[in-house]
């Protein structure tokens, strides 16, 4: 019966809501470990039961940026490759696999932590050390996302087979990209894991090499952020058009763009390494520049975007300069959080730039301006496109109406989550340039004139953080709302054409060969020396030290 | 591929001012000599005090110059050490004059460490097994903390020592 609401068959919608439900769990969650943080710094606050600050600010950031991104993007994936090229039953079988193998990993994990035997924040860097079913917990969610990677790479395969010499459809074209990025990114994460701290932990070796453990996280660290951002990136390009009742505006420059993030995404691990020992400073500045390239496709993003809202609002009669703007629904939450999100891009790419720019990034290495900058990037820009694509992609898979109630109060939402964010993130920006670090208890320090100017920053992180909250606790209700409350019918899928003035795409877009093969090239030539450089140079090996986490 | 002639112009734009951009962070890097602190030294995170820098008697401030210090300090759990003063006691605050040259040199006798002059550009990572120095002027006058921005374990927050710039 309610099947014939559904967008995709219900077995579908099953596989996808599955990874929704621990999403949006982990959002309220990891949200609540965020504010009693905030709390906490104020200096208003203390834990109580015995919970440690480094505890939560563990959970929160493993929840956070680990657990629910990747959830939530694997589902995402997972119902724009079915909608575009389908999934067989095997298909689907696996991709449970990857998801049970995930759910497994993130309950070892986060048990860990709960126990307090995994104080060592999401980075974990070494030479701390957690128990070793952290690091499993960890290798066994890399590990489900591989499952899905493939099986993601195996749906477009088979449609290719199927539909010879065709162009694949674009929206599973960009997330085979996706996931490809992911696979090779995960690499490095996994070799650290599975190397080295999974062996260190369970005292089978004796030492780790510190300096090699940190190289290979950020080989990972950065390319996650890409990871996260592309499936934003995806509905602005092919979603939100449709939204706003557009056409695509280029499909060859949207392709375009994903390549080019595949290539400049990943061989740029140093800048997060800039204030280190131990790596030469002239491939520090090699990678500072390949980290640039990055903004290459941004831009294109940025020009395609605006160039998509001003066709359609022109296509609806308004001629003027700018009263195209007038013709977007903004009060159609599908679109209203998005652009929101889009918006906040601009200060936060802004201020990755900062960060990456070799000498400026010691002002405000480790402060808690980068905690302020990735609150704006995956805590706003993302994070809000990804609350945009649940107000369809929910209904759509439930078989229910978003009502104008909901779509008001998401809106309500939406306004609410971005003065919270100005808030606190502003504060955390400001605090940051002022040299109050990232990542600490509350502490008076040396009670120093100089750290009192930072307490009144703290107190608005708590005030924003509070906002944010009440944001969460709004987003988890619409979210259960649309899940089981809403009215039953339709909700549309809306996927774009592509405009018919657009020029066709060019094959070479889809040879798959020579986008891996430069992206291979590159990392081995921004690694590959300086990889060479670490390993010679090493000092004796650390050993582990886990009397300084309890 | 066809691109428009306002997305050509966008991008010329764009990729105009990314590469000047690149130049101005070249000539800090290779003309200014720049560089973020990438000192290459390594040394035994058991044993520092086998490098002249890490002896006891070596640790904190020591005038080399006319106008010339050099700040050795070992960063651990949860504590730095700048060495002892005449009466034997543990030193937490370092005084120094107004624009004088100073080298930092550190290194970490169990995890990573930050070392950060708040509201300073003195900021860099402390690791285990490799040696990290910096060599500033210090231009205005003030009372400094110098604390641990990298997360060390569960007494992170007070990690931290004073470093005061007096007018002489
Ligand atoms: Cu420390």
């Amino acid at each position: 019966m309610i099947e014939k609401h559904l967008s995709i068959s219900s077995k579908e919608a099953r596989l996808i809501m599955a990874h929704m439900y621990v999403a949006f769990i982990s959002l309220l969650v990891g949200g609540l470990m965020g504010l009693l943080q905030t709390f906490v710094r104020s200096g208003t606050f203390n834990l109580p039961f015995g919970i440690g600050y480094y505890q939560i600010l563990t959970a929160h950031g493993v929840i956070l940026a680990l657990v629910l991104t990747t959830f939530f993007i694997i589902g995402f994936q997972f119902a724009l490759m079915s909608k575009t090229v389908g999934i067989s039953d095997k298909q689907r079988l696996s991709a449970w696999i990857g998801f049970w193998t995930m759910l497994i990993g993130t309950l070892l994990t986060a048990g860990t932590i709960l126990t307090g035997k995994a104080n060592v924040l999401y980075t974990f860097y070494a030479p701390l050390k957690a128990f070793p079913t952290f690091y499993i917990g960890l290798a066994l969610v890399v590990v489900g996302s591989w499952i899905a990677c493939f099986t993601n790479f195996r749906q477009l395969a088979v449609w290719k087979k199927a539909h010879k010499g065709g162009k694949s459809p674009l929206l599973a074209f960009m997330v085979v990209i996706n996931m490809l990025l992911w696979f090779i990114a995960t690499l490095g994460v996994a070799a650290t894991v599975l190397i080295q701290f999974i062996p260190w932990s369970l005292g089978m070796v004796d030492s780790i090499n510190v300096l090699v453990s940190r190289t290979l996280f950020w080989y990972f660290g950065h390319p996650l952020v890409y990871f996260w951002l592309l499936p934003a990136y995806m509905a602005w390009y092919a979603i939100i058009p449709k939204i706003i009742g557009g056409k695509i505006y280029s499909d060859a420059l949207a392709r375009l763009s994903f390549v080019l993030f595949l290539m400049f995404s990943i061989p740029v691990g140093f800048h997060h390494q800039l204030t280190e020992p131990g790596i030469d400073p002239l491939w520090k500045f090699i990678q500072v520049v390949l980290t640039f390239m990055v903004i290459i496709p941004s831009l294109l993003t940025a020009f395609s975007m605006f160039a998509t809202f001003e066709m359609a609002g022109r296509s609806k009669g308004f001629t003027s300069l700018f009263g195209w703007i007038r013709a977007l629904p903004w009060k159609d939450v599908r679109f209203f959080a998005p652009v929101v999100g889009m918006l906040a891009f601009i200060p936060a790419g802004t201020g990755g730039i900062i960060n990456a720019s070799h000498q400026m990034n010691q002002v405000i290495h480790n402060t808690i301006w980068v905690t302020g900058h990735f609150h704006l990037t995956v805590g706003t820009t993302v994070i809000l496109t990804f609350f945009g694509i649940a107000y369809w992609l929910i209904p759509s898979l439930t078989g229910r109406k978003l009502t104008k109630k909901i779509n008001t109060l998401g809106i309500i939402q939406t306004i609410v989550w971005s003065v919270g964010m100005f808030i606190m993130s502003g504060a955390m920006h400001i605090a940051g340039l002022l040299g109050a670090p990232r990542r600490s208890a509350y502490s008076t320090y040396t009670g120093a004139e100089q750290v009192d100017t930072w307490i009144g920053y703290q107190l608005a992180q708590a005030i924003g953080g509070t906002i944010l909250f009440i944001g969460i606790v709004l987003m988890v209700y619409i979210f259960f709302y649309m899940v089981f409350g809403a009215p039953k019918g339709e909700a549309s899928f809306p996927i774009a054409e592509v405009s018919e003035e657009a020029e066709p795409t060019p094959q070479y877009l889809e040879n798959w060969k020579l986008w891996i093969g430069i992206t291979i090239a590159l990392i081995l030539f921004a690694y590959t020396i300086p990889f060479i450089d670490i390993i010679q140079h090493s000092p004796p090996g650390s050993e582990g030290f886990e009397n300084l986490i309890r | 591929m066809h691109i428009h002639k306002y997305e050509k112009l966008w991008l010329i734009f764009g990729v105009g001012s990314l590469i000047l951009f690149l130049v101005i962070l070249a000539i800090g890097a290779f003309y200014k000599e720049i560089h973020p602190p990438s000192h290459m030294d390594t040394i035994d995170p058991k044993n520092v005090q086998e490098h002249e820098s890490f002896k006891e008697e070596n640790l904190g401030l020591r005038q080399v110059g006319e106008n010339e210090y050099i700040v050795n300090v070992l960063s651990s759990g949860f504590y730095y050490d700048l060495g002892k003063d005449e009466n034997d006691k543990a030193v937490n605050t370092i005084r120094i004059p107004v624009g004088a040259k100073v080298l930092f040199q550190t290194t970490s006798t169990d995890v990573v460490h930050g070392f950060q002059i708040a509201g300073t550009n003195v900021n860099m990572m402390v690791e285990p097994g490799h040696i990290s120095t910096l060599e500033t002027v210090m231009q205005k006058p003030g009372t400094y903390t110098l604390l641990c921005n990298e997360y060390c374990g569960s007494g992170h927050h007070y990690m931290a020592a004073t470093v005061e710039v007096f007018e002489p």
